[in-house]
């Protein structure tokens, strides 16, 4: 079970054809305190780089980007009560949404973590 | 442009401090975390670097009438030693910055001022200087906020000087350290706290002795990000969201720093005769969002106005903001904030959503 990573830093894993979906670790140390986020509806479907939800931290509100094309299969909705899950748990607890991916050789656009972690490292100065 | 730096900007690389451009300075946003930091100042201590603000001294027989033309509030009732807020204003009534006047004696008078406004603010008060002195010492001084309840143990633990005695808006001058120092009893958080003006030299003398004085009682790091969550829970208004070049301070909740009846000022014809349409209040949005500044306000299906200012209030555990609404509607009546392209409902309420009993 690998993780791929994008350029807006949300990281996905594939669980046979669903697709787990989150922000890194990376992305909420720079947001800060996680306060309040909005979730997709089950059955919507975004395309690959569509913004499917949005993650509010004390000091701003973020968009965050569907890694994958499909369709919302399950949300996080824990995190409604929770959202502070997102800082203490970024890969885990905090996942966001669960997609039926349409296409899984769209993965191969995304970053490996070695290519993430070097990605990240260069955008921090 | 080249960011200016406070004298404390090592001391925040060393701490973690994570620096953002604010107001043309390199500050630091926060440390810890705005949720750690803005729970540490409610219930214990925290030390802020506030050296950004810019501090106008006006001396000279003129002098307080020179302040008193400038400002709304009325500097005749300030007695030695004593602080006033006021906001000052364009002719039009609008806001041109909001300040904080310390009267030494009937000849010299501290106006602190905010950071973004400083160049503005001291070429207005050079356009209306009526005979005063009046001096820009925003480069020369540092400041610090030592704010919170265990705000005045940390505090006595330096100095002799009986900290009862200083009241909540009154200030006196002492030594920390050796290093001559003005201390006033005010502060941007709500809470019980110092404000500390001192030489740029001497920065890092105070913030050790302050951060070693406070250890005991947990004493943190804070950072501007808490800063603007702890003044709007107080309701305290914010130069540049709240209040503007386009505000009254009769729009906002400042009526009470309006002395129509004092001599002549800037903007009192206008504050007499303009119409109020508008009020500055608060609201409670009754889902879980964040509203920010900006946002549409709508009454009755129609745009109003906008959202001044909004936070998700660690304190109140609730979204909650302040927003301009019609003057004549009722306090507890509902509006909605147009979040992204949501419109959410909220209910208004007063704009103090944090208040504690002051010495």
């Amino acid at each position: 079970m690998t993780m791929k990573f994008t350029k807006d830093h949300e990281w996905v894993r594939v669980e046979g054809e669903i697709a787990v979906v989150g922000i890194t670790d990376y992305a909420q140390k720079a947001l800060g305190d996680i306060v309040s986020l909005e979730l997709p509806k089950i059955g919507s479907k975004y395309d690959q780089g569509k913004h499917f939800s949005i993650v509010d931290s004390m000091k701003a509100s973020s968009e965050v980007y569907a890694p994958l094309s499909g369709e919302v299969v399950e949300v996080n909705s824990a995190l409604n009560d929770n959202p502070q899950w997102i800082n203490e748990s970024p890969h885990e607890k905090g996942w966001i949404a669960k997609f039926k991916a349409d296409n899984l050789s769209e993965l191969d656009k995304l970053m490996s973590e070695e290519e993430y972690r070097k990605y990240c490292d260069k955008h921090v100065h | 442009m080249t960011l200016k730096r406070t004298p404390f900007y090592e001391i925040h690389k060393a701490a973690g401090g994570k620096l953002v451009e604010f107001g043309g300075w390199e500050m630091p946003v926060q440390y810890s975390g705005i949720l750690d930091e803005h729970n540490t100042i409610r219930k214990a201590v925290g030390l802020f670097d506030v050296s950004h603000m810019g501090e106008v001294y006006a001396t000279g027989p003129n002098a307080k009438k020179f302040v008193n033309n400038l400002i709304t509030n009325d500097v005749n009732k300030l007695v030695d030693g004593q602080i006033l807020y006021s906001p000052m204003c364009y002719e039009h009534g609008g806001v041109v910055d909001d300040l904080l006047v310390y009267r030494f004696n009937d000849e010299k008078f501290l106006i602190v001022i905010n950071a973004s406004n400083v160049d503005k603010d001291f070429q207005w008060m050079s356009e209306h200087i009526l005979g005063a002195d009046v001096v820009n010492h925003s480069s020369d001084v540092a400041e610090v906020a030592l704010q919170g309840p265990l705000a005045q143990k940390t505090l006595q633990k330096l100095t002799s000087f009986d900290l009862n005695s200083l009241k909540y808006f009154y200030f006196t001058e002492f030594e920390i350290v050796g290093v001559h120092c003005l201390i006033s009893r005010t502060g941007y958080t709500g809470e019980d706290g110092y404000e500390i003006y001192f030489d740029n030299a001497n920065a890092e003398k105070i913030w050790n002795a302050l951060m070693e004085a406070g250890k005991e009682f947990g004493i943190k790091p804070c950072g501007l990000g808490c800063r603007d969550s702890l003044r709007l829970e107080a309701g305290l208004m914010l130069y540049g969201n709240d209040i503007t070049q386009d505000v009254t301070p009769l729009e906002a909740p400042l009526k009470w720093t309006v002395k129509l009846d004092k001599e002549d000022f800037i903007g009192k014809r206008a504050l007499l005769e303009k119409p109020i349409k508008r009020k500055l209040v608060g609201f409670e949005l009754l889902e879980r969002a964040v509203p920010r500044h900006g946002n549409e306000v709508y009454i009755g299906g129609e745009k109003f106005d906008y959202v001044t200012s909004g936070i998700f209030s660690p304190t109140l555990q609730k979204p909650v903001g302040f927003a301009f609404v019609p003057v004549d509607l009722p306090l507890g009546d509902g509006i909605e904030v147009k979040i992204r392209d949501r419109l959410i409902k909220a209910k208004t309420c007063s704009y103090r959503f944090y208040k504690i009993e002051r010495k």
